[in-house]
């Protein structure tokens, strides 16, 4: 068991629509019936009103529990997933504590069964405190349940220890998943290294801190014959090393997020704090790069990196702003609107790399649509518009670089591991 | 592309250069010419700003913008008040955000904010119904230095279109050089930046601009604007510089690299003897008192500008003056 949720009992339900199901390769409309929380009987409807879909699984998540529970809980979290469309979420080990040790996760996966609507998964940190020095105890913590181990927020800085994490991980039985930046080319770094920075004043943050990384941990990846999963790619050159190690034979996987996919430095010209994150936004090539990458499977998922902050910590001037946006509860929109309306990607990539790309990297239940499966279902309005305001949110955060945008599609109704968890 | 929060309410502020059209430049430019004529007079006080009043909320240290903002205001009968991070409740850990709403409890027509963080004026005219002024954020911007340094050089040198301004030193922590450089371009004239590569921007020249490390292009130009060497912002281990001798020596301004009929212009506080050679400094041919003075006038036409008329019946009134 790697997936933790509150206990309750199933659904029984029916959901009717147009039902798009990539990975299987079903198109078609379709009278789906859950009882008690498995697909019993799927037959032939007349209505495509609404688009029914396997739900979304998000591997980066950013849940602040344990230590800033004003900014998310496991329950607000997963409330705004369950928003999201997702049927599962995986969250980051970059709280205070650090989950870096068994006590840590254990107490976790316990609030988990108490708070968490939708099925949750912990990564543990590779490094005790995510200091890049001392390994985590790796095999305890994945026994205690850590689906992968990560020190994002952070990257580990020296390449012997990445190397040891690589190497030890083997025993754990799980793989690293990285976030890639070399901290003396990202230092006071605040935005892309290009004509906006350089206009703005913002301290530059050039690409080679994340794809120099990148080829690094390939790099080591290959020697070791060890899994590797790079978070929240932003730059081409990152793209390039991992289609190439992925063509070498290296297991490697990479994941984007919605506003690295739907934005770019241009967007920093407001200064408005909702739109600095890490990675930053890179320039428009980048951005057709990591479209192309998604198109082509390269990088086989959408990850929202969702990172609620404080509103007084983000009420602040860019410079001094927090990294980070939420994400979970716009991605499907954000990326319906920006790519799929536009005709940039097809609504079958979009909702393969939400759902069946995001699982398979990390070993979870593929969520399928077919007789017998437990019912991990998205109900989506395509048809919908809607404004994104700061109080529609679940997230206890509205960090959001959409505030005040009008999205096309929406969540109508979320089924995970056979429960109903929300409906519009 | 996405869309991002919808514009600025239509206030009027002075943030950035890129704020400002051409027109909004020499309308400015104009209105300070005939401010400056006040100057002069024996009573220097004008009644046009009475009852207004202009905050200045300055978070790093200034002396010389602080000043002509204040006695701007004060010249233009405004009422002043000034408040310096220093020894306020910024002091206790007050946030930008409640300052400046407890700033604006007392409806303020002008906030003037300079702040060592890029994006705080914005944040301050999201906040306050106030017009607001960036008195300096950061690295970003100081649009009223740009305005003052096309006044300094148009009084010097007659024109400003077609001018050839080179602008050398610490370019990737000035504010003022990308002011500048926005400035320049707006009114129709050429800069080059000239700089070591370690203390250039990637990709500055979309500014407008061209850029070089050879001091020697500084003897293509009109004027030669001599910018501060800012080592409070340069951390030890980041090695921009080998040593400020080895600077001095490829960079520094001394009297050989200057031509004669050249201006030299430096916004304050200067190095001597690092980017500027005493002997430049205190020659005929350095403006920097001129851009000290440049800078009352052209702070009065900003206040005057955001504060009595339309930005057509500026310009009217300015020819009437």
């Amino acid at each position: 068991m790697t997936l933790f949720c509150r206990n309750g009992r199933a659904d029984s339900l029916t959901l009717e629509g147009r039902v798009l199901a990539p990975a299987q390769g079903v198109d078609e409309c379709l009278v789906i019936t859950v009882d008690e929380g498995v697909i019993t009987r799927i037959e032939p409807s007349g209505s495509s009103r609404l688009l029914i879909a396997p739900a979304f699984v998000d591997p980066h998540v950013h849940l602040r529990t344990p230590g800033r529970e004003d900014e998310e809980t496991l329950r607000s979290g997963t409330e705004a997933a369950a928003a999201g469309g997702y049927c599962a979420i995986l969250a980051m080990p970059n709280t205070d504590p650090v989950v870096d040790s068994a006590a840590v996760l254990g107490a976790l996966v316990e609030r988990a069964h108490a708070d968490a609507v939708v099925p949750t998964g912990f990564m543990a940190a590779i490094s005790k405190g995510q200091r890049g020095e001392e390994l985590s105890e790796m095999a305890e913590l994945a026994e205690a349940g850590a689906v992968a181990f990560t020190d994002d927020g952070v990257p580990v800085a020296s390449a012997g220890v990445m190397r040891r994490a690589l190497q030890y991980s083997r025993v754990a039985g799980r793989p690293l998943a990285l976030h890639c930046e070399e901290p003396s080319l990202s230092r006071n770094g605040q935005a892309h290294d290009g004509a906006v920075a350089a206009e703005l004043g913002l301290g530059p943050y050039p690409s080679t801190a994340e794809s120099l990384m990148v080829e690094r941990d390939l790099a080591l990846a290959s020697a070791e014959e060890r899994p590797l999963h790079l978070m929240h790619l932003s730059a081409r050159e990152s793209v390039a090393a991992l289609r190439k190690a992925r063509a070498d034979g290296v297991a490697a996987t990479g994941e984007v997020t919605p506003h690295h996919l739907c934005l770019t430095e241009e967007a920093i010209r407001s200064l408005d704090p909702n739109v600095k994150m890490n990675p930053p936004l890179r320039a428009e090539a980048d951005r057709r790069a990591l479209i192309e990458a998604l198109r082509d499977g390269t990088i086989g998922l959408v990850a929202t990196d969702h990172a609620p902050h404080a509103r007084h910590e983000k009420d602040v001037p860019f410079e001094e702003a927090p990294f980070g946006v939420t994400g979970l509860e716009t991605a499907f929109a954000a990326l319906f609107t920006h790519l799929v309306l536009p005709g940039e990607l097809s609504l079958e990539t979009l909702l393969e790399r939400m759902s069946a790309g995001p699982a398979r990297a990390f070993g979870l239940p593929e969520p399928r649509i077919e007789v017998g499966a437990r019912a991990n279902l998205v109900a989506l309005d395509l048809e919908a518009e809607w404004q994104v305001t700061e109080d529609g949110f679940r997230s206890l955060s509205a960090n959001s670089w959409l505030l005040g945008a009008t999205l096309s599609g929406r969540v109508v109704r979320t089924v995970a591991d056979g429960r109903e968890v929300f409906a519009a | 592309m996405a869309e991002l929060r919808g514009p600025l309410p239509p206030r009027r502020h002075l943030l950035s250069v890129r704020d400002l059209t051409r027109d909004d430049v020499e309308r400015i430019l104009e209105t300070a010419r005939a401010l400056a004529g006040s100057l002069d007079r024996e009573l220097k006080k004008l009644p046009t700003l009475r009852g207004r009043t202009v905050v200045n909320l300055f978070y790093e240290s200034s002396t010389r913008t602080l000043a002509s903002f204040e006695l701007a205001a004060k010249r233009l009968s405004a009422d002043t008040m000034s408040l310096r991070s220093a020894g306020s409740s910024v002091d206790k850990g007050e946030s930008l955000k409640d300052t400046a709403l407890t700033l604006a409890a007392y409806d303020p027509d002008v906030i003037v904010v300079r702040h060592p963080s890029i994006g705080a004026p914005q944040l301050v005219a999201r906040w306050t119904e106030a017009h607001v002024v960036n008195a300096g954020d950061g690295k970003h911007q100081h649009p009223t230095q740009a305005l003052l340094d096309l006044y300094a050089l148009d009084e010097a040198l007659g024109r400003l279109e077609g001018l050839h301004v080179a602008i050398v030193g610490d370019v990737l922590h000035s504010r003022v050089a990308r002011s500048l450089v926005q400035a320049l371009a707006l009114v129709g004239a050429r800069s080059t930046l000239i700089a070591p590569p370690t203390l250039l921007p990637r990709g500055v020249e979309a500014l407008g601009c061209e850029v070089s490390s050879d001091i020697g292009d500084l003897a293509h130009a009109d004027a030669i604007y001599v910018l501060r060497m800012q080592q409070e912002r340069m951390a030890p281990g980041e090695a921009f510089l080998p040593s400020l001798r080895e600077y001095t020596a490829l960079y520094g301004v001394t009297p050989e690299r200057v031509r004669a009929g050249q201006v030299v212009m430096h916004p304050g506080p200067m190095n001597r003897g690092v980017e500027i050679d005493p002997r430049v400094a205190d020659s005929g041919a350095a403006l920097v008192t001129d851009q000290v003075r440049a800078g009352l006038a052209v702070r009065m036409a900003v206040l005057y500008d955001l504060l009595t008329v339309a930005p057509v019946e500026a310009r009217q009134a300015a020819e009437v003056a």
